[in-house]
């Protein structure tokens, strides 16, 4: 990785050998999880902020344990139960923890931009755990170290992400990642929640659910959000259903025989996946959080920096 | 700021660095009547590569598979979140658990100590051995760290400007163990 590099905002600034280097050094990292002492001393001394001022469950956790793995010192601080309910800053809270000699913030913000805002203003490295609808860039970071641990290589294999590509941060980093990487994407789902101009994502477009699950390596589903579907971009969830829930007697009729599924979770059963297609053999959603450790652990260990004089050995 | 690099005399050769290595074998076997208890942990990168020649040795001269293990001492370094490029991480790979073995701990150059202490946290990480030796190709001075070998191939006096080389065929093109000078010239 670029040695002078700070912070890790997106996939949109990686270049391909930094993406490179941070899959392989999670492979090395992947052992120490196997281990029975699950623990090494690489990052003793540093202190790692997790800002979550979104609800999280797999990224927190996993970059929690990642933290805990290298045996950094970590404090988490949520939205609801900090002082920004008492109406301070974004900025004035990140100011008060660097305060504290933190060396490393994990943030995941609701406004797309807020890490790279604080990146700018920190000294602190700054880690990009999702930002609105933006970039999720550990995400697409444990996707593409999960396909690449499956095929082997990543390049020309052909990916389907369907759903919510609108208001996906996944689809937007993982897009991006594959391009870097060399494989071939289309994106699928209701014309309303395709972003208008695809053009800067080098992507073919498919509104056919049926026709865009044939022939490809991997089928990857988004889950739809709620929570950003204030204004009606679908005439209901049951519509949705009829038109794009992967149900497993589609998946058997048009999809390749030795096709996987992989989802960022949370999956909602039954809206975009159906319950036997994510249980089944084709599914590598359990694969993809495990991978999700290991990442951490590689990004944390590549962005840690503290001066020591001294090891030739 | 330039570092050089200048060669200035070979300490073994290829023949020399071969019974180096067998005498050192021969000392492991005298200390051990019950060989086939010992458990050979190379440290990653060139100490691998010796304990797997100290292994075929050892095999030669009484028969005994002896169980190998690898190990990469990256993330146990104590200088890694200095600023600078990171190195490469290589994977530790032990073939069977190693709680309760006689470990013989193999690497290329002995100097300030601060790679072996990195190898002992890191195999105590991985389990309770109940012995560990250490064996190396060069012990040279300069220690930091009260840590000694047991296994010598050879013994040099030198300078902090001086440098070991240990080449090796598989990484290196050649066996051989050369003593370099280090110039910094500031510019």
């Amino acid at each position: 990785m670029n040695p002078n590099r700070k912070d890790l905002l997106g996939i949109q600034d990686l270049s391909k050998e930094e993406i490179g280097e941070i899959l392989t050094t999670a492979e090395s990292m992947e052992e120490i999880l196997k281990r029975p002492i699950k623990k090494a001393p690489t990052l003793r001394g540093i202190t790692i902020a997790n800002l979550f001022f979104e609800p999280s469950t797999r990224t927190l956790n996993s970059f929690a344990l990642a933290e805990k793995r290298l045996s950094a010192d970590s404090i988490n601080l949520s939205a609801s139960s900090s002082s920004v309910l008492k109406g301070e800053t974004l900025l004035d809270t990140a100011k008060n923890i660097e305060a504290m000699e933190v060396d490393i913030i994990v943030i995941r913000h609701s406004t797309p931009g807020a890490p790279h805002f604080l990146a700018n203003r920190l000294d602190a490295s700054v880690v990009n755990a999702g930002d609105g609808c933006h970039e999720h860039p550990t995400q697409a970071l444990l996707d593409l170290m999960t396909i690449k641990k499956k095929f082997s290589k990543i390049k020309d294999l052909e990916v389907a992400i369907i759903g919510d590509i609108k208001h996906s941060r996944v689809a937007r980093s993982l897009i991006l990642g594959l391009n870097k990487m060399g494989a071939k994407v289309t994106v699928c789902g209701p014309p309303t929640l395709i972003p208008q101009w695809m053009d800067p994502f080098e992507s073919k477009v498919e509104y056919n659910f049926e026709e865009v699950l044939k022939g490809k390596n991997i089928l990857y589903l988004l889950r739809i959000q709620k929570e950003r579907q204030k204004e009606s971009f679908l005439p209901s969830i049951r519509e949705y259903i009829k038109s794009y829930c992967l149900t497993y007697e589609k998946l058997k009729k048009f999809a390749s025989p030795d096709v996987v599924i992989m989802h960022p979770g949370p999956i909602n059963r039954g809206v975009e996946i159906e319950s036997r297609v994510a249980d089944s053999e084709y599914s590598l959603i359990l694969n993809q959080v495990i991978t999700g450790v290991a990442i951490r652990m590689s990004i944390l260990y590549l962005l840690s920096k503290r001066k020591i004089d001294g090891f030739n050995d | 700021m330039n570092v050089k690099f200048i060669e200035k005399r070979v300490l073994m050769d290829e023949e020399e660095m071969g019974w180096a290595l067998r005498r050192l074998a021969c000392e492991v076997i005298e200390d051990n009547p019950h060989l086939e208890t010992i458990y050979i942990i190379g440290i990653r990168q060139r100490g691998d590569i010796l304990a797997e020649r100290i292994r075929k040795i050892l095999k030669e001269l009484t028969h005994w598979d002896i169980k190998l293990g690898v190990l990469d001492i990256t993330l146990y370094r104590d200088d890694l979140t200095a600023y600078g490029p990171k190195p490469i991480i290589g994977s530790t790979y032990f073939p069977s658990p190693i709680d309760g073995e006689d470990v013989l701990l193999v690497d290329d150059v002995i100097y300030t100590g601060r790679t072996v202490r990195a190898a002992l946290d890191e195999i105590i990480d991985y389990g309770r051995p109940s012995r560990i030796r250490l064996a190396v190709m060069v012990k040279r001075s300069g220690r930091e760290l009260p840590i000694a070998s047991d296994y010598t191939g050879v013994s040099v006096d030198l300078s902090k400007h001086e440098e070991v080389r240990v080449c090796l065929k598989e990484t290196d093109g050649e066996d051989s163990v050369k003593i370099v000078e280090v110039s910094s010239e500031s510019e």
